[in-house]
């Protein structure tokens, strides 16, 4: 057991086991180009054959299915920013159209627009309102709490790194749901069994991308070689910070963070809190080796017996 | 399975013995997971065609097993598209696949409370039988003036930006040569 | 268009990613606002007096690119000294005549002609308008002499440059914010990244969704953007043009090959009664003989489509079955025809594919008109509303519609999916594309194809004996299509694409392409303009060489017409002695070594016609195109920044207010289109705008559209739970002022009143839509989807339930882009008590029996 395997930099699938593994495979979601479609999480649910999560008017913006959920593993979330500043409130319109004469036929203009709504003011339009959209996902970590504490080897590591529950082990026992430092992984009410994103360990094992990076119009969310995408993703923050978009930042990128980097990453413009992520996750099990370092000899030495008895009775 | 292989696959055997000590790899993989492979490469066939939904003209790729659509993902080699489609191009399969789809022919009849069944044979021969009568009814064989009207204004239809040219082309054909004039599809709305 | 075109949008994200500007011009904030650099939020209903205002930045700062203007625009033409413009006329062009509502275009003509037009019929222009002739245009312009007086210096007071100078003067930066409330900054920014991304080596692209055509001076909107674009030198060249997002899969298949009343294939006219009475009248008033261009031929175009139509049937003799063919005597169009039903004048009424008791205007006229019918046929994939109104629509709950007194007949025929047939759409670029058939249609689900097929050769059975002459035409059509599939019924797509090809009517042969049509009845064709679809015998529509694997122009892909040309009237890519206008805008050139035209594309233009040429006196058709005349299919072959003729409401766009407004047209006396295709009835009112009384009771301004994730009238989005999650309910957007106005609460009950109904929703209060100040005013917009009716997943009340039916005059498409309305708090009233209320908002209104909505306004009017 490597004494970094569930805390800092490292590559995953050869410290699960896999000798000869093939590069490790992300996703890089690019918010900035983004345009809130959803054709992710429909490309998603037509492959993975999920059933739909009911049907909610929530108000959030466009956002109507709410989060990541058993049902629902790509979440598109939209964030309406209206102007920092709104100048003290609504403006009354009534009041303002009474101050002004009944029309014409010589109508006279009578000044400019006095308020900051939405592309109304002259000084910053464009930073005077947006609207983020976000393509969330199971953010395939390296070091993946979920599967630490997974009891019955349900979610494993694949050769390609990422981090899948397998349905036909999990006996939903539940341990994976609060171990997620990013509230992704859940359970499905009908048959108890935790799901999630599985980067389409089926397709990405027959060299197709996962359904949601292949519908995506806008390469908003881009599939491939997680080194290369984080390549690609500094490139392209850099790219938008010349051409003024300063707030552009990556989010999960980094090895160093408390998961190790994740194997999904995003590029953002504005804190992650905003998109509802968490500014800071740390594995939920970076304290484990210290117990285990008490606890573990006992385990495996019960376990190494029981494999004896197995094998004495072979012959 | 003999004892050895069904040992060989316990997990914890594998586990111990293996290179993922710690089993949450290799040693964990179930024989399902191994076994995955992604149905489209399992397809009997595949057909390539095009979205039904707006005129953008994305390019889709049908995959068919057993007689069945099992999937319906953006065709690639599209330079329109480039394999990429919008959530209700994604949700084709759906569309076509769907348990709600009406696949039978329904009947209601005058001052009918509900849908009652009727074969397809029956409902086509009940509507030749209507199409003439209601040409029949309204046929105008010239104006006031005495010029040529050649029609009948007691037949309307509806629709046409959802199909084929080569159905409009019949529609138009064959209403024409009933003297029906009143073809109208969604380019008017 | 991230918006209805998801896919077609990433190539604005590759733009913008390589350094282009996205301005995005909408009166709501959308998920294309979200990606543009400039969001401009304007006016529902002003979008003349928007891009107008760009017209006159272009004229009064000499923005033009005046070598292209000069060689391929008629700017230099002069116009007739009888003309006078809307800015004399308060509003209204010269030739208007008060009884008609039409104008007699005589005096709009270009000088020295308008003696010719002396013949002009006072009720040919309210033909026009009855049999929306101006569709006949898509493909030709309307005809106009050769010879015109020019001045290439652009000085003569009367050419079309200095015309159209004076009638865009007045649409300063002032008055486009006055109109549509853009701040005047906000404005110049629009115009000038529109004109300084213009020019010998820069292109931009105009894109419009078809809300556009949604409007009652539609065609003019449209016009205006052309008028631009030609101004700037960016038709006929790369990344340039005038773009139609449209919105099915093969809505321009059914337009060029039309399920409509006033067009057959090829946009060749459906005769009339009066104007086409013979075969010969009908041939000439396509061709214009004396005119130039490719429409010269269309006696070969249409004599090949009656040889398709009848077979050996239709000979010189009997003016090739042409007086078989029914006649239009005015408009038949689909609003006519519902509110026929109503007057129980429709016995039987088709639906294929199409919803109109959700997706038509004036959605109880829909329903109330299908209750009134002897049968209704509805073949669609799922029950949509139109096959269920008799026992689930509005007017049940309403007692409007009783199922037991509802004598309508109604049978669903379940239709085969796309996947399950195959076939070529047309899609938004004129490209068509063949389908491979996946799979076989289940149940009883059938194509299109099987079913006229079939209810063909069923009429024909039942016909055989007949001899009465009405029955000549079914028993002469040519019916025979062989068979196949897996049942043995099937008819092939493929044949009948050949048959729209072409084919040599001796041996068979397919046509390479419709130049081989010929008049004398030895070619058969079913669409002159799909002509070369099946060139050579290949099914060019099915041509599948991987994008990557071509040229940007992937000619090797699918099949436009016509004659496989992607990008129209493409010699003005070249400069008039045809050499590129630019190295880095180069797409079609000359090649004086080989004699001929060369280039990325098909060219638009006879191939070895050298620039130099100029035609002898007295040449017509295609023989009268000068070498440096690009628009080939234009009388003139010039683009048209001014309409000497063609147009029923004006040879300029000119601002008008919607038809429902709450705002006096601040440019002109005259209000609203003095042209537009009304329905004077009491079941189709008219809420009141300005100078009439009681605006106030419908005080706001609604526009409707698409969300990304439903489909027009939800049968093919609401039924799917992967797509009814998305977006589960009906809901209105407003401002946070217009819900403190109106006591609206986020995420709460409301409801939208008009005078054709009430309908609930609830409400998303967002900074997306904000109040704008229009002519010292405020005035607020709301918006709503139009997906919702009462069948599939997820249900809820029609926004088109809220419009009335109001028409564009040259195309006959109904206004429901923009209107008036009140919006309250909570639900609607149920049952009777809804038709009450809506009663008592007309009472207030004024809209009482004896109202008719004026059509001319008089300055006397605003008292």
């Amino acid at each position: 057991m490597g004494s970094n395997s569930l805390y800092g930099p490292l590559d995953p699938a050869p410290d699960a086991g896999y000798t000869d593994a093939p590069p490790r495979m992300g996703f890089f979601t690019d918010t900035s180009v983004c345009i809130g479609c959803k054709a992710c999480e429909v490309a998603c649910k037509e492959w993975n054959l999920i059933p739909d999560d009911g049907f909610n008017l929530l108000g959030t913006s466009y956002d109507n299915t709410g989060g990541l959920t058993a049902n629902s593993w790509r979440h598109v979330a939209f964030i309406e920013q209206p102007a920092a500043n709104r100048g003290g409130g609504t403006v009354d319109a009534l009041a303002a159209a009474a101050t002004i004469a009944p029309p014409g036929r010589q109508p006279e203009f009578l000044g400019m627009p006095m308020s900051d709504l939405p592309g109304r003011t002259i000084d910053a339009p464009r930073s005077d309102f947006r609207w983020l959209m976000m393509s969330n996902v199971c953010k395939h970590c390296t070091h993946a709490a979920c599967l630490d504490v997974c009891p019955t080897g349900s979610l494993f590591r694949t050769e390609f790194g990422t981090v899948v529950v397998q349905e036909d082990i999990c006996n939903g026992c539940g341990y994976c749901i609060p171990a997620c430092p990013y509230g992704v992984i859940d359970q499905r009410k009908d048959d108890g069994r935790a799901w999630k994103c599985t980067l389409c360990y089926d397709r990405i094992g027959d060299g197709l991308m996962p359904a949601c990076a292949t519908a995506c119009p806008t390469q908003s969310i881009q599939y491939g070689e997680l080194d290369e995408l984080r390549s690609r993703a500094r490139h392209r923050v850099e790219a938008l910070q010349e051409q003024g978009v300063t707030e552009a930042r990556l989010y999960g990128h980094d090895p160093d963070d408390g998961v190790g980097g994740d194997g999904a990453f995003f590029l953002l413009l504005d804190e992650p809190e905003v998109y509802g992520l968490p500014p800071d996750p740390v594995v939920t099990t970076r304290d484990l080796p210290a117990m285990w370092k008490r606890a573990g000899v006992a385990g495996l030495a019960m376990a190494a017996a029981v494999v004896v008895s197995f094998l004495g009775g072979r012959s | 399975m003999g004892v050895r292989t069904w040992i060989q696959d316990w997990p914890v055997y594998r586990q111990l013995t293996g290179t993922d000590p710690l089993g949450r790899g290799a040693a964990a993989q179930s024989p399902r997971s191994k076994a995955l492979t992604a149905r489209t490469e399992t397809a009997d066939s595949m057909a390539r065609s095009v979205c039904p939904y707006c005129a953008v003209g994305c390019g889709q790729r049908i995959f068919v097993k057993d007689g069945e659509v099992v999937q319906i993902e953006g065709d690639p080699d599209s330079p329109i598209s480039k394999g990429r489609l919008c959530p209700k191009g994604s949700a084709s399969k759906s569309l076509v696949t769907s348990d709600r789809r009406q696949r039978t022919v329904l009947y209601r009849r005058p001052y009918g409370t509900a849908w009652e069944e009727l074969d397809l044979d029956t409902a086509m021969e009940m509507i030749a039988d209507r199409v003439l009568a209601a040409r029949a009814d309204t046929w105008e064989d010239t104006d006031p003036h005495g010029r040529p009207l050649n029609r009948t204004l007691g037949i309307s239809s509806l629709g046409g930006a959802t199909l084929d040219n080569e159905e409009n082309y019949l529609i138009k054909k064959l209403f024409t040569a009933i003297g029906a004039i009143q073809i109208e599809n969604q380019a008017r709305i | 268009m991230a918006e209805a075109h998801p896919v077609g949008f990433q190539y604005v994200v590759d733009a913008k990613n390589r350094g282009a500007k996205v301005i995005h011009i909408d009166p709501r904030f959308t998920r294309t606002s979200a990606l543009a650099h400039t969001y401009v939020p304007v006016r529902a209903g002003a979008d003349i007096a928007f891009l107008g205002g760009i017209v006159n930045y272009i004229l009064s700062n000499e923005k033009d690119f005046r070598e292209y203007v000069v060689a391929y625009t008629n700017a230099s033409m002069i116009v007739s000294e009888d003309f006078r413009d809307t800015e004399d006329l308060s509003g209204l062009f010269s030739g208007y005549d008060p009884e008609t509502n039409t104008y007699d275009q005589t005096s709009w003509a270009y000088e020295g002609q308008q003696g010719d037009r002396e013949t002009q019929d006072q009720d040919e222009a309210a033909i026009d308008r009855e049999t929306a002739s101006g569709l006949e245009q898509e493909s030709h312009g309307p005809p106009v002499p050769a010879d015109v007086p020019r001045d290439p210096t652009l000085q003569h007071p009367r050419c079309v440059y200095q015309v159209l100078k004076r009638h865009y003067a007045r649409y300063t930066p002032e008055v486009v914010e006055q109109v549509c409330g853009v701040p005047r900054e906000k404005f110049l920014e629009v115009c000038e990244a529109w004109t300084a991304n213009s020019g010998r080596e820069r292109t931009t692209a105009l894109v419009y969704s078809v809300g556009w055509t949604q409007h009652s001076v539609g065609v003019q909107y449209i016009r205006t953007g052309a008028i631009i674009q030609l101004l700037l030198g960016n038709m006929g060249r790369p990344g340039g043009g005038v773009m139609a997002l449209r919105g099915h899969a093969s809505i321009q298949g059914s337009t060029d090959i039309p399920t409509l009343f006033n067009l057959l294939p090829g946009y060749l006219p459906m005769p009339h009664v009066q104007t086409h009475e013979t075969f010969r009248q009908w041939i000439d008033a396509i061709r214009h003989p004396e005119q130039q261009g490719f429409w010269a031929n269309a006696e070969a175009y249409a004599v090949s489509l009656l040889k398709a139509y009848f077979g050996d049937a239709a000979t010189a003799e009997n003016n090739w079955g042409y007086d078989w063919l029914p006649r239009l005597t005015g408009d038949h169009g689909t609003y006519q025809q519902v509110l026929n039903m109503i007057d129980g004048k429709v016995k039987g009424y088709f639906l294929l594919g199409q919803n109109p008791a959700v997706g038509s205007a004036h959605g109880k006229a829909q329903r109330l008109g299908m209750a009134n019918l002897d049968w209704l046929v509805v073949r669609d994939l799922y029950l949509i509303e139109s096959a269920t109104f008799w026992r689930d629509g509005p007017e049940v709950a309403t007692g409007e519609i009783v199922p037991a007194e509802c004598k309508t007949e109604v049978f669903f025929l379940p239709a085969a999916s796309h996947a399950e047939k195959e076939g070529t759409f047309t899609q938004t670029q004129r490209m068509l594309q063949w389908r491979e058939k996946a799979v076989e249609p289940p149940g009883d689900c059938r194509s299109e194809l099987w079913f006229f097929y079939h209810l063909g050769r069923m009429l024909r059975e039942r016909l055989a004996d007949s001899t009465a002459p009405r029955d000549r035409p079914l028993l002469n059509l040519t019916w025979d299509y062989p068979l196949h599939g897996e049942r043995g019924d099937e008819p092939s797509g493929e044949d009948v694409l050949k048959e729209i090809n072409g084919y040599d009517v001796a041996t068979g042969a397919p046509l390479p392409g419709f130049a081989a049509l010929k008049a004398d009845g030895s070619t058969a064709c079913g669409c002159w303009i799909y002509s070369g679809v099946f060139k050579d015998g290949v099914n060019q529509a099915a041509r599948r060489k991987p994008g990557r694997d071509q040229d940007y122009v992937a000619r090797e892909w699918g099949w436009a017409w016509p004659a496989d040309r992607r990008l129209l009237y493409n010699r003005a890519s070249a400069d008039p002695d045809g050499k590129p206008w630019s190295e880095r805008k180069k797409y079609v050139w000359w090649d004086p070594d080989a004699g001929e035209w060369t280039g990325y594309d098909v060219p638009d233009f006879e191939k070895t016609k050298a620039p130099e040429y100029r035609p002898p006196d007295g040449a017509t058709g295609v023989a009268a195109i000068s070498g440096d005349d690009p628009f080939i299919m234009q009388g003139d072959g010039k683009g048209w920044l001014y309409a000497p003729s063609g147009l029923i409401d004006g040879p300029m766009p000119t601002h008008y207010e919607p038809v429902e407004s709450t705002v006096r047209n601040p440019l002109y006396t005259q209000q609203a289109n003095p042209t537009r295709k009304v329905y004077d009835r009491s079941d189709n009112l008219t809420n009141p705008s300005p100078p009439e009384r009681h605006t106030e009771v419908y005080p706001y301004v609604f526009s409707t559209s698409r969300l990304t994730e439903h489909h027009t009238a939800g049968g093919m989005s609401r039924q799917l739970a992967y797509l009814s999650e998305l977006q589960p309910e009906m809901f209105v957007e407003v401002s946070p002022e217009l819900a403190a106005e109106r006591d609206l609460e986020h995420l709460g009950w409301a409801h939208v009143v008009t005078a054709r109904s009430a309908i609930e929703a609830r409400v998303m209060v967002t900074d997306r839509l904000t109040p704008l100040r229009i002519d010292g005013r405020i005035v607020h917009q709301l918006w709503m989807p139009y997906h919702w009716g009462g069948e599939g997943l997820v249900t809820g009340d029609s926004a088109n339930d809220l419009i009335g039916i109001t028409l564009d005059p040259n195309v006959l498409i109904q206004e429901s882009k923009v209107g008036t309305c009140d919006i309250r708090p909570g639900r609607r009233p149920t049952g009777p008590e809804l038709i009450s209320y809506v009663q008592d908002y007309r009472n207030r209104a004024g809209l009482l029996p004896q109202h008719h909505t004026p059509m001319l306004t008089k300055d006397s009017d605003d008292g």
